[in-house]
Formats: structure tokens, C-alpha cells, sequence
């Protein structure tokens, strides 16, 4: 699903790569954590997926299309069967549940019908059943979370991409985070998640791949945090 | 394609920057008004032009006892067989289409009739100080410079006046206002297009959370560059509108003056001033659209 072959990336405004020759496999429905100390590359490996940059050298092949040959103008086709959760909600403040999640289907041209019946299944699905109608500044930390989780789900994703989605979350609602992930990796949903958080990596036992200065150091299925910390 | 949510997307964006908003549609108002009124000036000119140029007419004006110039001084005044032979000959000349004689009594008629409002002029002059003169229609107008030289030189011809003359003057005139008037136009073109840019620009950075997220969920580009683009297009459709109130204005208030003053009887039609009111406004679409096209190139990386 994804296919990294031998990446190296380098801004142009820094001499040291973030990424420096990595290759890495993830295939269809697995879950995978992407852990390493800040600056260790993760960002730039999702940046990578989503054709946000370009990798200085090597290759990137994601839902089998080799991305240097996608030609810019179908990067929002790719980026349709990528779903993307962040660390800051990124939810539109004047728009309430249904409608934040409604965005994401009316600007790629969904009909009404359509965005009317899908929505309040997702909203379901990320638990937020009677909350459609509350505005994000209404919800806790966890529950604008789901939102954005739903956002990123309604279009029926390949692939997830989470970009520390409990870093500003505390511990006892990140498991409620997880459990929304976990549920949508079950319905075949590709789901790569970098994180910090140790604790929750060490009690889903999933693969994990450990970067250092933008090499992986560790490719470990059913894995754990580290011995390190 | 959800209309609605286009046209709420930009209604939010003009009313968010409204100085912004109202900035360039002043600007492309009195750009496209100057640029649309140079056309219509240019326009008016050559059709006057063109009428004037296919009648033009030459007044031969002979010698009086008061001529003062020295070619009559040197011949004395014109005589009578100066008088017959001239006419033969003009009515000889192929490129001569009609002769008429006006006598010394006839042009001060007409002289007196002409400033009949100002009674110290007509009274400080005579009959005789009007010289006579035959009025000369040309079969071919263009050749009206053959015609001129050939009798300048004459025994009893004073001069030879033409009215070409006199209306290159006032032609100049109108093409200098014409030129003045693009001129400002282009400048100000120039400002509303950066004014534009600038509006988008704003637009861009307050829309961009919006923005990062359709980018994100894979809406496509022109989807996401729409609501600018229109946003740049309504600006200038708005400017546009008001310049047409200048244009036709200036059609009515100043064109049309100009034709009484005149007598021309070459009025522009509506559909002359009207296709200059359709071009001026496709050019204020199509200048806020691109001017906003190549912002967003650089404000909201794909």
C-alpha cells in the first residue's frame, strides 16, 4: 500500500537529510506506529505519502501509483483515498459536527443525497451519536479528535494517516482515540500513526518503525515503544 | 459541483476585505471609464473624420480694394475677366464637381447674418470688406490639394482655404484627449490589477485554514481556486458596471455636445457605444481573473 524505496529527502534550506535512504513496506490493513524523538523524520515520511514534497532521491509508491509519475493535477485523486488526522484538530470553528465532516465530501463534489446519508454513519462510527449539531468549541479535546477522525474516514480512505492524533489529548481519553483507530484499521483501512506516546504503543502491540535522524533503526512487528525509554 | 457553497464562499470572502473590496472596484471603475471614454473619443474622431473628408470643400477668396496680403497688393483687385476666366477653368477641371459665386454683397450678407449677435463686429465693417469668393465642391475630396495649387498663384486670388484646416486642429485636439485618457487607463489598470492581487492575497491568508483542509481531503484544484477567481471576477464585473454609467455618460455629455457645437450629424449610435461598454467590462472580468489566477499560484501551493 505503501512502498518507500531508498527515499532520502533533503530541504533545501538544510544540509543534513530528513529522510536518508529509507525504505519501508507497509501493506494493505496493517496497522503501523511510526515512533522516533522529534526531527527524526516522521513528518516528513507522511508529507512524503501525501505528494506535499518531493523525495530528493529514491522511490514512493502509495495505493500502487508511483507518485513522481502522478502529475500534479491528479495529487487531489490520490489524496482522496488518503484520509489525514493531526495533532491540532484542524476542525472549521464556524461549522458544526455534521457540517465539518460534510466539508470533506461537498468539495470534492459529493451530492447532497449522498453526504445526507454517510455522515451520521461515520459520526456513529468515531462515537459521537447525538453530538452532530454541537459546534467544536462544545466538544472536549477527544471528542473534536473523533471529529476530525470522522473527517478524515467519511470518504472511505485507503489509507489513514495520523500525525500524533493524542499529543493533545490526555491518557485515559487517548484509549477512546485508539479504539476509533483500531475499529477503523478492522474495516481493512491502511492506518499509519506517528506518535509519541509510548504508553499507547506498548498496549496495542502493532508494527512499529523506529526513525533516528531520518534512518529506521528498528522495523519490529507486534512491537513496543523501546527498550530505551 | 455545489453552487451554493461557491457563491457562500465568496460572498464571506468580498464582505471579509470590504475596504479591500471597494478599493478595486473604484480603481477598475475609473480605469475601465477612461478606457472605454478614449475609445468612444477615437471612435467619434474617425467617423468625423471620415463624414468631413467626403465633403470637404475650398473657399477661393479673391482680391479686395482692403486685401492686405501682398500678393493682391502686387496685382490690385481682382478684375472681372480675372473673375470669368477663373471659373471656366475651375469648371474645367475634372476633379471639380460644382462652382458657386459669392459676391462681395452676398458674403456680408452672410457675414452679418452669421454674427448677427454681435453688433460691433458687423458694424465696424462694410460691404466690400467681405471679399468675394467661390465656393468649390470637389467630385473626389482627396484630391483637394490639386485643386488648391493649381489656382493659388492666380492674378485676383487672395488665398485658398480649406476646411481640412481648421478641423485637423480641433482632430488633434480630441486625439490628445484620447491619448490622456488610455494613458491614465493603462496606469490604472496597472494599480487595479495590483490591488487585486493584493485583495486575493489577503483573502487567501484569512481563508486558509478552509483551505488547508480541502487541499487535504483531495478536493481538486480549480475547486479550491474557484471562490478566488470569482471573487476577483465579481470585483471587476462591479467596476465594470459603474464604468458603463461613465461611458454612456460621456457619450451623452460630451460626445453628443461636441456634434451640436459642430454640426456634424455623425452621431455614434447606442450600438457603437454599447459594444465599447461590453469590451471594457470583458476586459475588467478578465484582468481581476487573471490578476487573481497568478496570486493564487503563489498564495495557495497545491
Amino acid at each position: 500500500m505503501i512502498h518507500f524505496e531508498n527515499v532520502t529527502k533533503v530541504y533545501p534550506t538544510q544540509k543534513r537529510p530528513a529522510l536518508n535512504g529509507v525504505s519501508i513496506d507497509v501493506d494493505k490493513g496493517e496497522f503501523v506506529f511510526l515512533v522516533g524523538p522529534s526531527g527524526s523524520g516522521k513528518s516528513t515520511f507522511l508529507r512524503l505519502v501525501l505528494k506535499e514534497e518531493k523525495p530528493t532521491k529514491g522511490r514512493v509508491h502509495v495505493a500502487g501509483k508511483d507518485l513522481a509519475r502522478l502529475s500534479n493535477w491528479k495529487v487531489p485523486h490520490l489524496r482522496r483515498r488518503i484520509g489525514c488526522v493531526f495533532q491540532d484538530f484542524r476542525l472549521l470553528p464556524n461549522k458544526n459536527v455534521f457540517e465539518n465532516v460534510a466539508f470533506a465530501l461537498e468539495v470534492i463534489g459529493k451530492p447532497r443525497r449522498f453526504i445526507r446519508k454517510v455522515v451520521p454513519e461515520v459520526v456513529e462510527l468515531v462515537g459521537l451519536e447525538g453530538k452532530a449539531t454541537r459546534m467544536p468549541d462544545e466538544l472536549s479535546g477527544g471528542e473534536q479528535q473523533r471529529v476530525a477522525i470522522a473527517r478524515a474516514f467519511v470518504n472511505r480512505p485507503q489509507i489513514l494517516l495520523a500525525d500524533e492524533p493524542t499529543g493533545n489529548i490526555d491518557p485515559a481519553t487517548s484509549i477512546g482515540i485508539m479504539k476509533v483507530l483500531d475499529r477503523i484499521n478492522r474495516t481493512g483501512t491502511t492506518v499509519v500513526m506517528a506518535t509519541h506516546d509510548a504508553a499507547i504503543v506498548d498496549s496495542m502491540r502493532k508494527r512499529v518503525i523506529e526513525l533516528e535522524d531520518g534512518e529506521v533503526v528498528r522495523d519490529q512487528s507486534r512491537g513496543v515503544y523501546g527498550q530505551a525509554y | 459541483m455545489r453552487a451554493q457553497f461557491v457563491l457562500s464562499e465568496i460572498w464571506i470572502g468580498l464582505r471579509r476585505n470590504l475596504t479591500m473590496t471597494i478599493a478595486v472596484i473604484t480603481t477598475v471603475a475609473i480605469s475601465l471609464a477612461l478606457f472605454g471614454a478614449g475609445m468612444l473619443i477615437n471612435q467619434q474622431v474617425s467617423a468625423m473624420r471620415g463624414f468631413w473628408d467626403e465633403r470637404i470643400s475650398i473657399t477661393i477668396y479673391l482680391c479686395t480694394e482692403s486685401s492686405p496680403s501682398d500678393h493682391c497688393i502686387e496685382n490690385g483687385p481682382a478684375t472681372d475677366e480675372d473673375r470669368t476666366s477663373l471659373q471656366s477653368d475651375l469648371e474645367s477641371m475634372s476633379e471639380v464637381a460644382g462652382v458657386e459665386y459669392v459676391s462681395q454683397a452676398e458674403a456680408w450678407q452672410d457675414f452679418q447674418d452669421r454674427f448677427s449677435n454681435r453688433e460691433a463686429l458687423v458694424e465696424a465693417t462694410q460691404e466690400g470688406d467681405i471679399p468675394d469668393n467661390f465656393r468649390v465642391q470637389l467630385a473626389d475630396p482627396s484630391q483637394y490639394e490639386t485643386v488648391q495649387e493649381s489656382v493659388q498663384n492666380r492674378a485676383g486670388v487672395d488665398m485658398v482655404s480649406n476646411d481640412k484646416n481648421v478641423l485637423d486642429q480641433f482632430f488633434e485636439l480630441l486625439d490628445g484627449l484620447k491619448w490622456a485618457a488610455l494613458t491614465v487607463a493603462i496606469v490604472q489598470l496597472a494599480a487595479a490589477a495590483l490591488l487585486i492581487a493584493n485583495t486575493i492575497r489577503l483573502s487567501a491568508y484569512s481563508r486558509r485554514r478552509e483551505t488547508g483542509i480541502m487541499r487535504l481531503v483531495g478536493a481538486s484544484n480549480f475547486y479550491i481556486q474557484l471562490p478566488f477567481l470569482l471573487e476577483g471576477a465579481i470585483s471587476g464585473l462591479i467596476g465594470g458596471i459603474f464604468a458603463a454609467g461613465f461611458i454612456i455618460a460621456t457619450k451623452f455629455f460630451l460626445l453628443d455636445k461636441i456634434q451640436n457645437w459642430f454640426q456634424f450629424n455623425v452621431q455614434l449610435g447606442m450600438g457603437a457605444v454599447m459594444s465599447v461598454v461590453g469590451m471594457s467590462m470583458i476586459l475588467g472580468v478578465l484582468l481581476c481573473t487573471i490578476a487573481s489566477f497568478l496570486t493564487l499560484r503563489r498564495y495557495l501551493r497545491v
